[in-house]
Parts: structure tokens; C-alpha cells; sequence
């Protein structure tokens, strides 16, 4: 990494050939340095960057020059950052509502592990996963602790946005930009950094519309989507492109994708899976329940076998339905 | 007495935002006050007081809110040390994404929210790129894909912000927020001679002194004009 000088004085060709993302960030700020191949990053700048230009673009050039030092620093901290794989979350107990103890000794979920939570509506269930997503540290209204891996949390998981632990999926979530789908895995997947751009488009592709009851072509606009689409595509993007090992699922609805597979998919790609739901096809694919009580974990129920049974029962009834909706979809008599 | 200026684009979350993190500080015994900033009227002050806090409101009128705001900042700072607050929040909406209310050392925060659209974060200027903490809201309603572009264009033109998540309905990500803001050892008892962080650009043209008439012979004082590009190239041409 160079300092302030070291950076005026390079030469702009070479600055955009060893940093390529540098171009992004002045162009964010638009900033085009076509024109000025064989001056250095300091002169360019302050030539583009005449009185007029700073006082239209809101800009003071030193802010600016210490901004793009500090870009590629976290640049290079985001692209030189081994993965960090998350294997094991570790919850250490806290304190209820009421200021009682929790009365577990500790609680470790593995990667591969599907974890649901459940409980009434106040009783804490978003404060727990607020808890994993901030790696309390005895400084959440909880006072609970979260250890990754066993160990004491780094605190990058707080401040990095590029590399945040939770990725959540919600019934609420919509897509909002206006973008064919490809472009849109694509944009995605720039701001991931990823190389093999084509390739992830097309496997994020096939797993969504394995996934979609009915499929759909890249070139279709995301928000003309159906539900059961938009949710097919965000679970694909977000288990393939999201960097975060753990994700945070507030109910999936039924809406024309298979749950289960969509699980599967969230798994093979080592993601953590902690699930908000009272939906019993759900909560049963589960591994584990975490029940919550005024605010703390009241116990831990392990998936029976008799409880299998019933999701054996509950899958039948749910492919019915899907065929149901099929039949109905196609225009065809139901049978 | 801590002073905070919290600003962003009109309907981003501010005030949820704000009532939010005060909620959090609750069981901390500080007490907290916000001072709201607007152009033509707010509903904010009768939230903040609908929920015991203490509040003062400003309206700018025909001024530029954020010319007003600065001009007033101090009687709020000392309206706040009178009313023994621990931590004053100004609240205020950039209108014109060029201005920005944030002082040097004083903590500034600026709220965006994901439904913007992600081309959004370059086009907001100083009010973006000189914040401290940039909170975006509304992640509750798009894909995890789009919170993450989104965030990764606020950090490429705000590269040394501390980039955080809340949610201003339920408030998740507040109570995180709560504790990057008070500070026990900062104390500002007075703004006289404390500097913003980037100048405000003047305005002062006919139609800022109430002219109405169209017409170039009606323009004076800081006008600038368009650059309708066929004309400029014909210009070039020319030359
Ligand atoms: N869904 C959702 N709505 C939000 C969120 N934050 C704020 N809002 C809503 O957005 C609207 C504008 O918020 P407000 O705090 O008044 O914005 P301000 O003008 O910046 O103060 C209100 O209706 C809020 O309830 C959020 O995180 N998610
Ligand atoms: N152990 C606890 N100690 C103190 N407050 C808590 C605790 N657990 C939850 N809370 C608070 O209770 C409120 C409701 O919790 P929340 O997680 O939103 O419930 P749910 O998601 O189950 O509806 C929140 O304000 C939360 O911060
Ligand atoms: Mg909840
Ligand atoms: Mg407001």
C-alpha cells in the first residue's frame, strides 16, 4: 500500500492496470480519466477537478485522493481476505426479559445444520438473531455471547460491509431495480468481485429454475417475476453469490417453489441456516428448535423421529398441492 | 453534552431511525433530545414529542434548509446544554443532494435507504461522502442481492464510512447503532468557531431574491448555464 504522495505520483495507466476496481470508484464519483493516460493520478485530477467541476460534483480533490487510498485498501483487504469458513456458531447464555439466566450451558449450531426458532411475537426471537448477526459480546440487551468457530468473534463482522455474516431471505423482500435477470445476477455478481462472470450467471440460472415451478428465460425483466420465481431466483443468488456463511430465513411462503430443495441448496453451499417459522413443514426440516420465552431461550427441542413421521405425512399433502397448482396453472381439470 | 448531526434524503428513515436508536439508549439513564430541521412543515417534532422527547423545530422557509440549519446550530446546541440533554440530535433533510449540515468533529450520520436505487449513492454529494456512519434502511423489502450492491456503491464513494443495517419499523440495527454514539469524553459546550466540512454552494441568483419573469435579461448575480451538447460540438466545429 503507498501513501498519499506515492499515489499522486503514479502514473494513471499504471494506477487503473494494477487496480482495476479503480475505475469503478471514480466513476462512482463521476470521474472519467480517458484523456489523461500518460499523466500521474495527482496532476489528472487536479486538471478534471477545475473549480467549476468541484463545486458541480461536490468534491474537494485531497478528500478525494485520501478516499481512493482508502477504497483500495479495503479493496485489497476484500479481495485478499481468505474466506473465513464458518463451521461452528456458539451461543453462551445471557439473561431473559426478566433478568433471569438462561438455562442452557451452551448452544452450538454446525454449518450444514438447519436451526429453527421459534415463540410468540415479542418474545425474542429477531433479538436472537439480531445477536448472531452482531456477535454479541455481552453488550446486547441479551448480554449473550457469540463465539465463531469456538473462539472469541473477530470484530470485522460488525464494520465490514463486504463481508457481513448474516445474508437474510424474508417473505417482504422484493426486487426493486429494473433490470433484465441476467444483468441483473450480473451487477451482483461485479459488486462480489467474481471472475468467471458468464459461468455464475448461468449456474444461478439453472439452480432458480430448478427451483421455480414454472422457468424463466435470462432476458426476463425481475420484477415481472412471479412470487414463486422472485423467490426461486433470491435463494439461488444469495447461496451462490452471497459471501455470508450464515443465513437468517424468515418464513419462506409456499409460493411455488420446493422448500426443501430450497433448503438443500442453501446447505450445499455451506451456509448456516437459522429459520424464523411456525410453518410445520418448515420448522420440521429442521434439525433443532430453539423455543424463546420473554425473551430467552426457554429449551431446545432435537427433531423426533414420530416428528418425522409427520413431515412424511405433511410432504405428501404438499405435493398434492403443488400438483393442484400445476394442473390448475396449465388450464387442465384438477384430478 | 454530545452533538450529532444525523441528515439524507427526504422520506429515507431519518426520524424512524432516530426514534429507534432513542429507544435504545433507554436503559442507559441518558437523556436525549433532537432538534428537527425542515423546509415547508414537518410532523416530525409531534412524533418526537408523542414519545416524551424533548424537541425543537425549524422551519426555512424560502432559504435553503441547510443554510438555515447552520446559521441556527448554535442557539440549538445551547437550548440543549439548558435542558440538560446528554445527547442532541439534529435532524435534516438535504433537498438539493449538494449541501451538507456536518461540521468537522462533530459525529455525522447520513441515512439512505435501498429502495433509492443503487444509482443513487453517486449522485448524493457531500451529505453521503463526508458521513461518519451511513445507515441504510428499508432492507426489509429488497433482495439480499440488492442490499449488497447497494451497499458496496455506498462504500465505493464513501470508502472510510462505517456502513450499518436498520430496519426503521422494528428497529433491528438500532440498538447496534446506540452504541457507536455516545461518547462519555466528547463534551461540545459551544459550535463558535468549529468549521463544516465542506462548503455550501452559493446560490445567490434573481430567482433566489424572488424573481419570477423568464428570460436571460432577468438573470443576475450566480447563474449558470446549460451545455446543450449539439450546440457545444458545433461550437467545436467551428473553431
Ligand atoms: N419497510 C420499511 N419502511 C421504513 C423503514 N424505515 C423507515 N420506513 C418508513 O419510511 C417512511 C419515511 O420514514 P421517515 O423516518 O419519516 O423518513 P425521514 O423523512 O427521513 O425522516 C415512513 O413511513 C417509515 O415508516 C424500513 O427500514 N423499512
Ligand atoms: N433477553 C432480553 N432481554 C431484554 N430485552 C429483550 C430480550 N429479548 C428480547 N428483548 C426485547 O424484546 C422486544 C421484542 O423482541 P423481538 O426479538 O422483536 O421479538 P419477536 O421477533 O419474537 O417478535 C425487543 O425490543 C427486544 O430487544
Ligand atoms: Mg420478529
Ligand atoms: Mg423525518
Amino acid at each position: 500500500m503507498f501513501s498519499i504522495n506515492e499515489l499522486k505520483s503514479q502514473k494513471t495507466t499504471q494506477l487503473l492496470e494494477t487496480y482495476p476496481f479503480v475505475e469503478d470508484f471514480l466513476s462512482n464519483n463521476n470521474i472519467s480519466l480517458k484523456g489523461y493516460e500518460n499523466r500521474t493520478v495527482g496532476e489528472s485530477l487536479n486538471d478534471i477537478l477545475d473549480e467549476e467541476t468541484k463545486e458541480d460534483l461536490g468534491i474537494d480533490t485531497e478528500i478525494l485522493i485520501q478516499q481512493l487510498q482508502k477504497h483500495i485498501e479495503n479493496m485489497l483487504a476484500f479481495l485478499g481476505a481468505a474466506e473465513t469458513k464458518v463451521e461452528t456458531l456458539t451461543i453462551l447464555p445471557g439473561t431473559d426479559k426478566s433478568g433471569n439466566p438462561e438455562k442452557f450451558k451452551e448452544l452450538v449450531i454446525s454449518k450444514n445444520e438447519i436451526i429453527c426458532i421459534v415463540g410468540p411475537t415479542g418474545s425474542g426471537k429477531s433479538r436472537l438473531l439480531a445477536d448472531i448477526e452482531w456477535v454479541a459480546n455481552r453488550d446486547t440487551p441479551t448480554h449473550r455471547k457469540i463465539l465463531i468457530n469456538g473462539k472469541d468473534a473477530d470484530k470485522k463482522w460488525r464494520f465490514a460491509s463486504s463481508e457481513k455474516l448474516v445474508a437474510q431471505l424474508s417473505q417482504n423482500m422484493n426486487f426493486v431495480m429494473d433490470l433484465p435477470v441476467n444483468e441483473f445476477i450480473q451487477l451482483h455478481a461485479e459488486s462480489r468481485m467474481v471472475t468467471n462472470i458468464t459461468e455464475t450467471v448461468d449456474h444461478i440460472m439453472d439452480v432458480a429454475n430448478d427451483l421455480a415451478g414454472e422457468k424463466f428465460q435470462p432476458d426476463t425483466a425481475i420484477t415481472s417475476l412471479s412470487g414463486g420465481q422472485s423467490r426461486a431466483l433470491m435463494i439461488a443468488d444469495t447461496a451462490i453469490l452471497s459471501k455470508s456463511p450464515v443465513v437468517l430465513i424468515d418464513e419462506i411462503e409456499n409460493a411455488g417453489i420446493d422448500r426443501k430443495k430450497a433448503l438443500d441448496i442453501l446447505l450445499s453451499e455451506n451456509k448456516l441456516v437459522l429459520m424464523s417459522t411456525h410453518d410445520p413443514t418448515l420448522a420440521l426440516m429442521g434439525q433443532k428448535r430453539i423455543v424463546i420465552k420473554n425473551g430467552g431461550i426457554h429449551k431446545v427441542i432435537t427433531t423426533t423421529e414420530q416428528e418425522k413421521n409427520i413431515l412424511g405425512e405433511l410432504e405428501t399433502l404438499d405435493k398434492r398441492y403443488h400438483t393442484l397448482r400445476t394442473q390448475l396453472r396449465q388450464g387442465d381439470i384438477l384430478l | 453534552m454530545n452533538f450529532i448531526t444525523v441528515s439524507g434524503p427526504p422520506s429515507s428513515g431519518k426520524t424512524a431511525v432516530i426514534v429507534k436508536t432513542i429507544d435504545a439508549f433507554k436503559d442507559r439513564q441518558l437523556s436525549v433530545g433532537v432538534a428537527k430541521f425542515d423546509c415547508l412543515s414537518t410532523e416530525d417534532d409531534k412524533i418526537y414529542e408523542k414519545i416524551g422527547i424533548p424537541v425543537q423545530k425549524g422551519l426555512s422557509g424560502t432559504l435553503c434548509p441547510d443554510h438555515y440549519f447552520i446559521s441556527n446550530v448554535e442557539e440549538i446546541v445551547q437550548w440543549g446544554i439548558k435542558s440538560n440533554l446528554d445527547i442532541l440530535i439534529s435532524e435534516s433533510a438535504g433537498l438539493c443532494n449538494r449541501c451538507s449540515p456536518y461540521i468537522k468533529d462533530i459525529l455525522a450520520i447520513c441515512v439512505v435507504d435501498n429502495l433509492s436505487g443503487i444509482n443513487t449513492p453517486k449522485k448524493i454529494g457531500p451529505m453521503l461522502k463526508m458521513a461518519d456512519i451511513v445507515v441504510i434502511t428499508k432492507g426489509d423489502i429488497v433482495s439480499q442481492a440488492e442490499r449488497e450492491v447497494f451497499a458496496s456503491r455506498v462504500q465505493a464513494v464513501n470508502p472510510s464510512a462505517t456502513v450499518m443495517h436498520i430496519n426503521g419499523l422494528t428497529g433491528q440495527g438500532a440498538f447496534e447503532l446506540s452504541t457507536l454514539l455516545y461518547d462519555e469524553k466528547q463534551n461540545h459546550d459551544t459550535l463558535i468557531n468549529k468549521e463544516l466540512r465542506f462548503p455550501m454552494p452559493a446560490a445567490l441568483c434573481s430567482y433566489c431574491l424572488g424573481e419570477t419573469r423568464i428570460g436571460e435579461s432577468y438573470q443576475m448575480g450566480n447563474v449558470k448555464k446549460i451545455k446543450i451538447k449539439e450546440l457545444e460540438e458545433k461550437k467545436k466545429c467551428s473553431l
